[in-house]
């Protein structure tokens, strides 16, 4: 985050600011601010990123790779979701990699929400197609699919978390639809 | 819900995840600049629309975003074969092969599992 000092700026508003819900079975929070990074690299390029990101970006199909507050998402063949939770600097070591790549830092263009409880796969399941069984979809599991008439990130973070990224102007959509889904999740449970 | 293998994925995906993308293995011409308008009208505007068996392009656009290819039954709207975009039209046997697998299995349908069928 930049020094504010003695400047006087505008208050920065999130976009789910002040947003809570949940059910007997399910807790939604807003998750805090983070750096993100959208990276699209070739097959040979992969073990350069990797080494300047340190995080070994993941090459099979629906899984991710964390290590120390940054999270690398595969997202599909050549493309990666990779988030910093704590310290940002993605777009500089992308950079230092020295290799062909394509990266754009989308750090404001997502935020996310943060599914948990017993209930939380069932809350998801009101909007999204995928089968979140753990034998499936299992923690650290990640997909780019559909929530509603949105598209998400999922990602599965222990066996009944979840952190849904989601564009931040469909961001009121998605946790309206979450809410929904927690209440149904309740009744159900 | 239909469900489509993504070749990229490597798993059957839900059919909301996808969007069609027209006939497959279109050639561009060499010298576009060169053919005749018979020709560019052939090439640009005409397509089989086949009854029955037919290769299509498919994208996976709210997954991993890859185009792919499919084979497809356009009257039971089975999948027969989906393979990645840089393979060549698969022959008809290995089709009718997958076909034919596909058949062994159980096909599970709306109507069977939540449909009501009286
Ligand atoms: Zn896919």
């Amino acid at each position: 985050m930049a020094e504010l000092g003695s400047h006087h700026l505008a208050t920065r508003t999130l976009p789910l600011a002040g947003h809570h819900g949940g059910s007997s079975v399910v807790r939604l929070e807003a998750a805090p601010p983070a750096a993100r990074l959208s990276l699209r690299a070739r097959a040979e390029d992969v073990a350069a990123l990797s080494a300047s990101l340190g995080i070994s970006l993941p090459v099979k199909p629906k899984t991710s790779v964390c290590v120390n507050g940054r999270t690398a998402l595969w997202l599909g063949p050549d493309e990666w979701l990779v988030i910093d939770e704590d310290h940002g600097g993605l777009l500089q070591a992308a950079t230092d990699s020295g290799v062909l790549h394509s990266a754009t830092d989308v750090s404001h263009r997502n935020t996310a929400i943060l599914v948990s409880g017993p209930g939380a796969a069932a809350a998801i399941n009101g909007g999204c197609p995928q089968d979140l069984s753990l034998a499936v979809f299992p923690v650290g599991a990640c997909s780019r699919t559909l929530f509603g008439k949105v598209e998400i990130v999922l990602l599965r973070t222990a066996e009944d978390a979840f952190r849904v990224e989601v564009w931040r102007s469909f961001s009121d959509y998605a946790f309206g639809l979450l809410a929904a889904g927690a209440q149904d999740a309740a009744l159900s449970a | 819900m239909l469900l489509i293998h993504c070749p990229y994925c490597e798993e059957d995906r839900s059919e909301l995840e996808f969007r069609w993308g027209g006939e497959a293995h279109i050639a561009r011409p060499e010298n576009i600049a060169a053919i005749s308008d018979e020709e560019f009208t052939e090439f640009f505007f005409l397509r089989n629309n086949e009854k029955g068996l037919t290769y299509e392009r498919w994208r996976h656009i709210h997954g991993c975003g890859r185009f792919f290819n499919a084979a497809r039954d356009t009257v039971s709207d089975k999948f027969l074969l989906t393979y990645k975009a840089d393979l060549p039209k698969q022959p008809i046997a290995a089709v009718e092969e997958a076909l034919a697998a596909a058949q062994d299995k159980v096909v599970e349908t709306w109507e069977q599992t939540e449909g009501d069928a009286r």
